[in-house]
């Protein structure tokens, strides 16, 4: 039984909270970039957001059912093209992470996270929501582990960690038991101290981004610098902000790269703490919108895809945010929606095209 | 269907959803918690560290690397350079300063106007660049007028100081701030807008080296974001120096001997592929680049018909004429052909219903005065025989239609066509009567004056082929030395033995070519006691119909090329010389030899432990054609001198002397060799006149050059 579908069935609501805070990075951008060399970025942000509209509704159209078939096939293809970035990349930025497809640069570790998102989804809508044996962990695991080694070595830390939560909310959501949740985070808290104290895997500036976070004034111009400059500009905003384009911190250069990972200070700094909040409101409707879109979902695969839209999402803001407002160290992370930049843009509205696709065949049974 | 699998119906329950959804409202509480931390209870701290915030990270632009010749002899240097700018956001009215500050900067007042009048739909606080290479005085009245004048800043820079009169101009390049388009270019992905970078030559290809890495200072600002001193610097990591293959001593040969002409020289060495020199007429003037060129002379340079940006020498792609049939001999000799072949030349030959004509009637002709003769009736048959696949299949095996993989930006493949070819781009068969065409290197077949020289060097080295170079490859980092050959491909080195005996034929026969003898083609271009030989090559524009058709009864001469190599077997030098619309090849002949006189001369001072010629004074530092003006006392005004015409005059540490006014117009010339009348042609500045090539040179060449330099707008390709 096949409803017609119509756009009529498309998450508008969801779609303004987006577009609203879209809106609200291309003020920003402006602001951040209007005294540098990077005036004029907003133009080509907004170019990116029509894009990936265009991208969102395209994306819409195609049955997820017929992604999720094809997705072994994209993560193969991915898996090549991730070996093929390490081999033959474009090295830029100490890390080879990106890949020549004609004129343009092309980054696979981002395109990877919808692939797995997808890959993910299937793999615990085949397991069918029974409980999962060691087994099927472990598969998950290596499921997400290849990729995820292949990104860390380009070395690219910060993408390589959004596919974290894809993998926790998968398990979480495909029924993983409370025993399993305890062995496996003692034994993730575990490694994790085990990678830090050895010091081996962490690249020096990654160690010193850590303890200047820990300790920001050790080192005040050095690593400390952006987070001491971040915390400035976000407090000195106050309740009301400096108004547009007025932000001493944002304008007087001290902030480091305003439009892109630092975008939040800028908001924070030029429109207080009135202006921060709205945004992580919209987000939290933006979140909680989207929750309500897995619930109603037709089956476990598509209300999967969502919930793993949702933790990649959540994990991002919080991380970025986080950062900076002092809660969590400099990993490079961007702020989806907010931040300038193509790629970033382009994951949100295809991911988003793919939600709003599971909304739309709700009705399908 | 597959999606059956799918487990409908089966949802998460919605106790897990809730609990996800409670998580994020911790979340987001945590976060609003920060803010409200930050900017509601310490909101009053922070503003206060905003305001007393005076650190700001700047960057310290990195100096590009200079380039050196293969001696150590320095071709292009950094000096530093002042610039002006004037800045609007001052709320006070500029108008009415503009005529202090032209008088002050030695400005036209009028042209000041204009330039702002440029900038008045630019946003304010986008500084107006007003003067370029401020004089010490200059800046003196600017340092002396902060009060008055606020609106002038000044800004230090490295700039870049290459060669006068486009002295390697193509093999240098020039760089330019990163545009727009390169940005969005993966190539530049990079690069951040403002970047100065390489744009053309080795400036473009070494880039990476060049650049280095830019460094930062803590600038302590006051509460307006103005600079009022600094904390700690990290120091920019200086661009790597090169060393290039050019040898300065014959580059100047080559330049002086090729003139104004419209073409280019390659000198090679055939056994590492090192280019000593490397020319494409007409050139331009790099300094002009160097920070933004001006748009009327741009305009000049994009549209001038013989297309000075173009690097001839590696894009020039043109019919090889008659240099064409030593692949042709090497071809003929291989397959076991032209051994045996005897043609009676009575002026052409035409076996399809279509004559294909002969230069002369040569009578009888065998492979060992074929390539003298240039005997156009001995190739049509030898063509003929060998047919279009085996020519195609050895033209192709010695680099014929691929790029060489030189280091430098824009080479072109050329063109050699076959069978296949033919079908795929016309749909339509090869016929044998093209063949003949192809033969004597005309019809479809392209090679570029860099191919050639690989391509006969490599023949007249036994069939050693290198891939030629500017900048060796020792001195590079090995993961660069490899990027460089991916991003360069080409046919590179080969080795396609050629048998000894056939080897010598051919040699021999290219050695013939410059001796005194009937026929011989460049008979008169010998070099007494030095073993030289080579290949000449002339090749029609277009078809004579075409020509009185689209010349509008103006003359256009024949492409003419020159091939040469010294000594003629295992040659440690090949020189290939193009000339457009010259006329006759016996021309590119003469300027090769001189070419490889200067080369075997230089070589025989040095074998003989001869100091080098006598210089005069000081010399060749940065601007190769420069000679520092004799002191005239006037220290005073000494820096105001610096700039004369867009060059720099620069000596060995010297203070330099003299009035900008009292700079002789063309005083330069390389002064050294005996030969007085090169520099004056240079210092006609590429101008109307001629080069004298040689003063006992037996055809009146002066006449030659004149008459092909009829003005041909199609002189480019």
């Amino acid at each position: 039984m096949r409803r017609f579908l119509s756009f009529r069935d498309f998450d508008w609501p969801l779609l303004a909270a987006i577009l609203l805070l879209c809106s609200l990075s291309v003020l920003e951008i402006y602001s951040a970039t209007l005294h540098t060399k990077y005036v004029g970025f907003h133009t080509k942000q907004m170019l990116y957001i029509a894009g990936g509209l265009l991208a969102m509704f395209i994306f819409a159209k195609v049955d997820y059912h017929r992604m999720l078939d094809w997705t072994p096939w994209f993560y193969g293809f991915f898996m090549l093209l991730l070996v093929a970035t390490k081999l033959f990349g474009h090295k830029a930025l100490g890390g080879k992470r990106w890949i020549k497809f004609g004129p343009m640069l092309f980054q696979p570790s981002e395109w990877v996270k919808l692939i797995l998102i997808l890959a993910v989804a299937r793999y615990f809508a085949n397991l069918g929501g029974r409980s999962l044996t060691w087994r099927d962990i472990f598969k998950a695991f290596a499921m997400l582990g290849a990729p995820m080694v292949l990104v860390l070595i380009q070395p690219d830390l910060g993408t390589s960690l959004t596919y974290i939560p894809i993998l926790i909310a998968g398990l979480f959501l495909g029924g993983i038991n409370v025993r399993q949740a305890l062995i496996l985070s003692v034994c993730s808290i575990a490694l994790v101290g085990g990678v830090l104290g050895s010091g081996k895997i962490l690249k020096p500036f990654q160690r010193a981004r850590l303890t200047s976070f820990i300790d920001p004034n050790s080192d005040p111009k050095g690593a400390g610098y952006q987070i001491r400059q971040s915390l400035i500009a976000v407090g000195s905003g106050g309740i009301w902000g400096k108004g547009e384009a007025k932000g001493s911190q944002t304008q007087g250069d001290f902030l480091p790269i305003p439009h892109a990972d630092f975008i939040f200070a800028a908001f924070g700094e030029e429109h207080g703490f009135v202006g921060a909040v709205i945004v992580l409101l919209l987000y939290f409707f933006i979140l909680m919108r989207l929750i309500q879109n897995a619930q109603t979902a037709a089956d476990l695969s598509g209300s999967l895809i969502i919930m793993g839209f949702v933790a990649v999402l959540t994990f991002q803001i919080s991380v970025n945010v986080g950062m900076v407002i002092g809660f969590m160290p400099v990993t490079g992370i961007p702020l989806p929606l907010m931040s300038y930049g193509g790629s970033s843009v382009l994951f949100t509205f295809l991911a988003l095209g793919v939600a709003m696709n599971v909304r739309m065949r709700r009705f399908v049974n | 269907m597959d999606s059956i699998k799918f487990s409908r119906g089966e949802k998460p329950p919605s106790v897990k959803l809730a609990v996800v959804q409670y998580c994020i409202l911790a979340l987001m509480l945590a976060l609003a918690a920060g803010l409200w931390r930050l900017q509601v209870l310490h909101a009053e701290d922070y503003r206060l560290q905003a305001e007393q915030n005076r650190i700001r990270k700047e960057p310290v632009l990195a100096p590009r690397g200079k380039l050196f010749d293969r001696e150590g002899r320095i071709i292009v240097d950094n000096y530093p350079s002042i610039s002006c700018f004037l800045v609007r956001e001052q709320s006070k009215n500029v108008d009415a300063d503009l005529p202090m500050i032209a008088s002050g900067l030695h400005l036209d007042v009028d042209q000041l106007r204009a330039t702002l009048r440029h900038y008045r739909a630019s946003p304010a606080y986008q500084p107006i660049p007003i003067k370029q290479d401020v004089t010490a005085d200059e800046d003196a009245f600017i340092e002396a007028h902060r009060n008055e004048l606020p609106e002038l800043e000044t800004i230090d820079e490295e700039r870049r100081l290459y060669p006068r009169d486009g002295f390697a101009s193509h093999i240098i390049g020039y760089v330019g701030e990163v545009s727009e388009e390169d940005l969005n270019q993966s190539r530049y992905a990079w690069y951040n807008p403002g970047d100065v970078v390489g744009k053309a030559g080795v400036e473009e290809t070494y880039d990476k080296l060049l650049r280095g890495q830019d460094g930062s200072r803590d600038v302590i600002v006051d509460s307006h974001g103005r600079e009022v001193g600094y904390l700690g610097v990290q120091h920019a990591t200086p661009g790597t120096d090169l060393k290039l293959t050019i040898d300065n001593d014959l580059q100047k040969a080559a330049e002086l001997a090729l003139g104004d002409r419209n073409g280019a020289i390659v000198a090679m060495d055939p056994r590492n592929g090192e280019i000593l020199a490397l020319v494409s007429r007409p050139s331009f003037d790099p300094n002009a680049f160097s920070i933004r060129i001006n748009r009327t002379d741009w305009n000049k340079l994009i549209t001038d018909p013989d297309h000075p940006l173009l690097n001839k020498a590696i894009q020039a792609q043109l019919a090889p004429g008659s240099t064409f049939k030593i692949l042709m001999s090497v071809a003929g000799l291989q397959e076991g052909i032209a051994q045996t072949l005897k043609v009676n030349c009575t002026g052409g030959w035409g076996p399809y219903g279509f004559f294909h004509h002969c230069d002369e009637h040569h009578g009888a002709v065998d492979i060992h005065n074929a390539i003298p003769f240039s005997c156009d009736t001995y190739y049509y048959q030898l063509g003929d025989r060998l047919g279009i696949d085996r020519i195609a299949k050895y033209a192709t095996a010695f680099g014929y239609g691929q790029k060489t993989g030189i280091d430098l930006p824009g080479e072109q493949a050329g063109l050699m066509p076959s069978a296949q070819w033919k079908m795929k781009t016309y749909h339509n068969r090869w016929y044998p009567d093209e063949t003949l065409d192809v033969a004597i290197g005309q019809g479809a077949v392209e090679a570029t004056p860099i191919q050639l020289a690989r391509i006969i060097g490599g023949i007249a080295s036994g069939g050693h082929l290198v891939r030629p170079h500017v900048v060796s490859p020792d001195q590079l980092p090995a993961d660069f030395r490899k990027s460089l050959q991916e991003d360069f491909p080409g046919s590179g080195e080969a080795n396609l033995p050629i048998d000894p005996e056939n080897w010598q034929t051919i040699t021999a026969g290219m050695y013939q070519v410059t001796q005194p003898g009937l026929y011989h083609t460049a008979g008169a271009d010998g070099l007494p006691g030095i073993d030289f030989g080579g290949k000449t090559g002339t090749a029609q524009v277009m078809s004579h119909e075409a020509l009185d058709k689209t010349s509008k009864g103006r003359v256009t001469n024949p492409n003419v090329w020159f091939v040469g190599v010294t000594p003629t077997h295992n040659p440690e030098l090949v020189v290939a010389v193009l000339w457009q619309n010259g006329g006759f090849s016996y021309y590119p002949a003469r300027i090769g030899a001189r070419v490889v006189a200067a080369y075997i001369e230089k070589q025989r001072r040095i074998a003989n432990n001869l100091a080098p010629s006598k210089q005069s004074a000081p010399t060749e530092v940065g601007a190769v054609w420069t000679q520092p003006l004799p002191p005239s006392g006037k220290g005073a005004n000494a820096d105001a001198t610096r700039l004369n015409a867009g060059h720099f005059y620069i000596d060995h540490g010297d203070i330099l002397t003299a009035k900008a006014a009292n700079l002789p117009v063309s005083r330069p010339g390389v002064s050294g060799n005996s030969t007085k009348p090169l520099s004056k042609g240079l210092n006609a500045k590429m101008g109307a006149r001629a080069v004298k090539l040689d003063e006992q040179a037996r055809k009146p060449v002066e006449q030659a050059v004149s008459s092909g330099k009829a003005n041909d707008p199609r002189g480019g390709q």
